[in-house]
């Protein structure tokens, strides 16, 4: 109660400041950059509104095209993030989605603009919601170093995937084919499916193991994704992690490897690659 | 927060004062009260098919039934939000939290009101994990795992607005939070009734919203200590 106290304060302070002092506020900072927003605005009208809409609301003229709606800036609810279900994310995260693109989207790299291009445009996307100068960033969750890969620990993620329910939409084995897949719809009321883990080594937020465990501890907002922040353990997080690695029989890590060479896991990845779920099909959505 | 506290002692004491200087001792509050109906043929409801969740479904002897168009004898209509829009103060949210229950796969209440601030708590009485994901247009939108047993989700609203909530991994549970920036509301029952107590004197907006009829209009006025009454009637559509 206290804490909540502190906080309502704090944000009245905020709202105060943000609402006197100039629109410095407006930048962007990410690692030796610093983004300008008027630089952005040019970038912006240039490469992102035909999606993302003049106003940043995500009914660009090509929007009725797009299985995968543009993100709305104007809400600021963003599906990549490294802060809480339901805070802002920070610039960098922005930044990422940005240089990486959306898989299994529309939304493509765009590492082909520098850094100080990518920064920029994050200071004028930022422009677009009122969120942004009444409310901070969340703050980042905070992840414990990963553990070895070991087998004790890609069998206790195995069952925590069963116990946590993963597979009511991810599947029994990961094809993004849970009994609740086919009615899931993301908040701009469109159908979404959930991640084929046999699609590729890439997820929506990024391929390494450490935007993994981002990945359902923030929860992606905008889609049924929910947040575990507050389910899992952060050493369970990292087990869950290392299990559903094996589930991507596409990806050259260690944890499939070890997994395969055990009579379980060998069975149940050969099961994986000969059942026939055509390559790459769920890559599509 | 103390400001508050102190405004909250002095303010009723005020009013208190106000209304014994004008009529000398009697609190002159009217209320508004009546009906919400609806004329032709409302969508019928169908029996939920629960056997993805075995759990949620051997709770029902017969199968619970959808609740988009809830009725009551002589064209009664059941969870409609009737509120003050317009006339009445913003006020301070309550302490008491707004409780809403996860239980049988559906929420209870299927309509929720809480006021702008006040502390929702969510709460899984299921042997399930559900994801609890309200989906705001004017607040911040979030999404959260909660297994059985755990603590209640919590948080607040900030602006007012009818918000849809629904679980993802069973998709006929749907609800809504009504957050609204008065305490004068009321949720209508099987009868279809409402009664917006301790209303002073002044012109009021009242509003009844329905989540498959929209929202309807009236502007009522009271003098002192006056029972009016008005009715609304939706207009029911079978599809």
């Amino acid at each position: 109660m206290r804490a909540r106290k502190t906080n309502s304060t704090a944000l009245l302070l905020i709202t105060i400041l943000a609402g006197t002092s100039p629109v410095k506020a407006q930048e962007s900072r990410v690692g030796r950059w610093t983004g300008h927003r008027d630089a952005g605005k040019s970038l912006y009208y240039r490469y992102c509104w035909g999606c993302h809409g003049f106003r940043g609301d995500g009914n660009g003229e090509n929007a009725p095209y797009l299985s995968v709606l543009p993100r709305n800036f104007v809400t600021a609810a963003f599906k990549c993030r490294s802060t809480p279900t339901g805070t802002l994310p920070t610039d960098e995260d922005i930044f990422n989605s940005i240089t990486r693109g959306l898989n299994s989207t529309n939304m493509p790299s765009w590492i082909t603009l520098t850094g100080q291009q990518r920064a920029d445009l994050v200071a004028f996307i930022k422009t677009f919601s009122p969120r942004w100068r009444s409310e901070k960033s969340g703050d980042p969750i905070r992840i414990p170093a990963e553990p070895a890969v070991g087998l004790e620990s890609i069998k206790h993620g195995k069952e925590l995937f069963t116990k946590l329910e993963c597979w009511k939409c991810h599947g029994p084995e990961g094809r993004g084919d849970g009994p609740a897949a086919p009615s899931l719809t993301d908040s701009n009321n469109q159908p979404i499916r959930p991640y084929d883990f046999q699609s590729g080594s890439r997820f929506k937020c990024g391929s390494t193991n450490v935007d993994l465990y981002k990945i359902f501890m923030t929860g992606l907002d905008g889609t049924p994704m929910p947040s575990f922040a507050d389910v899992i353990r952060p050493d369970d997080a990292w087990d869950l992690v290392h299990y559903l690695r094996t589930l991507q029989i596409t990806y050259t890590g260690p944890e499939l490897r070890l997994w395969e060479s055990t009579p379980d896991g060998a069975e149940a990845s050969k099961a994986a690659r000969t059942s026939g779920t055509p390559t790459g099909s769920g890559n599509y959505q | 927060m103390q400001f508050w506290r102190a405004i909250k002692v002095i303010l009723p004491g005020a009013a208190m004062l106000a209304t014994f200087t004008i009529s000398g001792g009697e609190p002159q509050t009217g209320s508004i009260g009546g009906k919400v109906t609806f004329d032709g043929t409302p969508a019928k409801q169908h029996a939920i098919n629960m056997s993805q969740e075995p759990s949620c479904a051997k709770q029902y002897v017969t199968p619970a039934t959808t609740e988009s168009v809830v009725t009551g004898p002589n064209n009664a209509l059941e969870n409609v939000v009737v509120y003050v829009s317009a006339g009445a103060p913003d006020e301070p949210a309550p302490e008491q939290p707004a409780v809403l229950t996860q239980k049988g796969c559906r929420y209870a209440p299927h309509v929720i009101v809480l006021q702008v601030n006040q502390e929702l708590e969510i709460v899984n009485d299921d042997q399930t994990f559900h994801n609890v994901h309200p989906l705001p247009k004017n607040n911040r939108e979030w999404n959260k795992s909660q297994p059985p047993g755990a603590p209640p989700v919590e948080d607040k609203y900030a602006r007012p607005e009818f918000i849809p909530v629904k679980c993802n991994i069973h998709p006929w549970m749907n609800g809504t939070l009504a957050v609204l920036k008065n305490s004068h509301y009321a949720v209508t029952g099987g009868q279809g009734e409402f009664r917006l107590p301790d209303l002073p004197p002044g012109n009021y907006t009242i509003n009844a919203w329905h989540e498959s009829y929209g929202e309807q209009t009236q502007e009522v006025t009271i003098t002192g200590g006056q029972m009016k009454t008005i009715n609304f009637v939706f207009q029911a559509k079978p599809y």
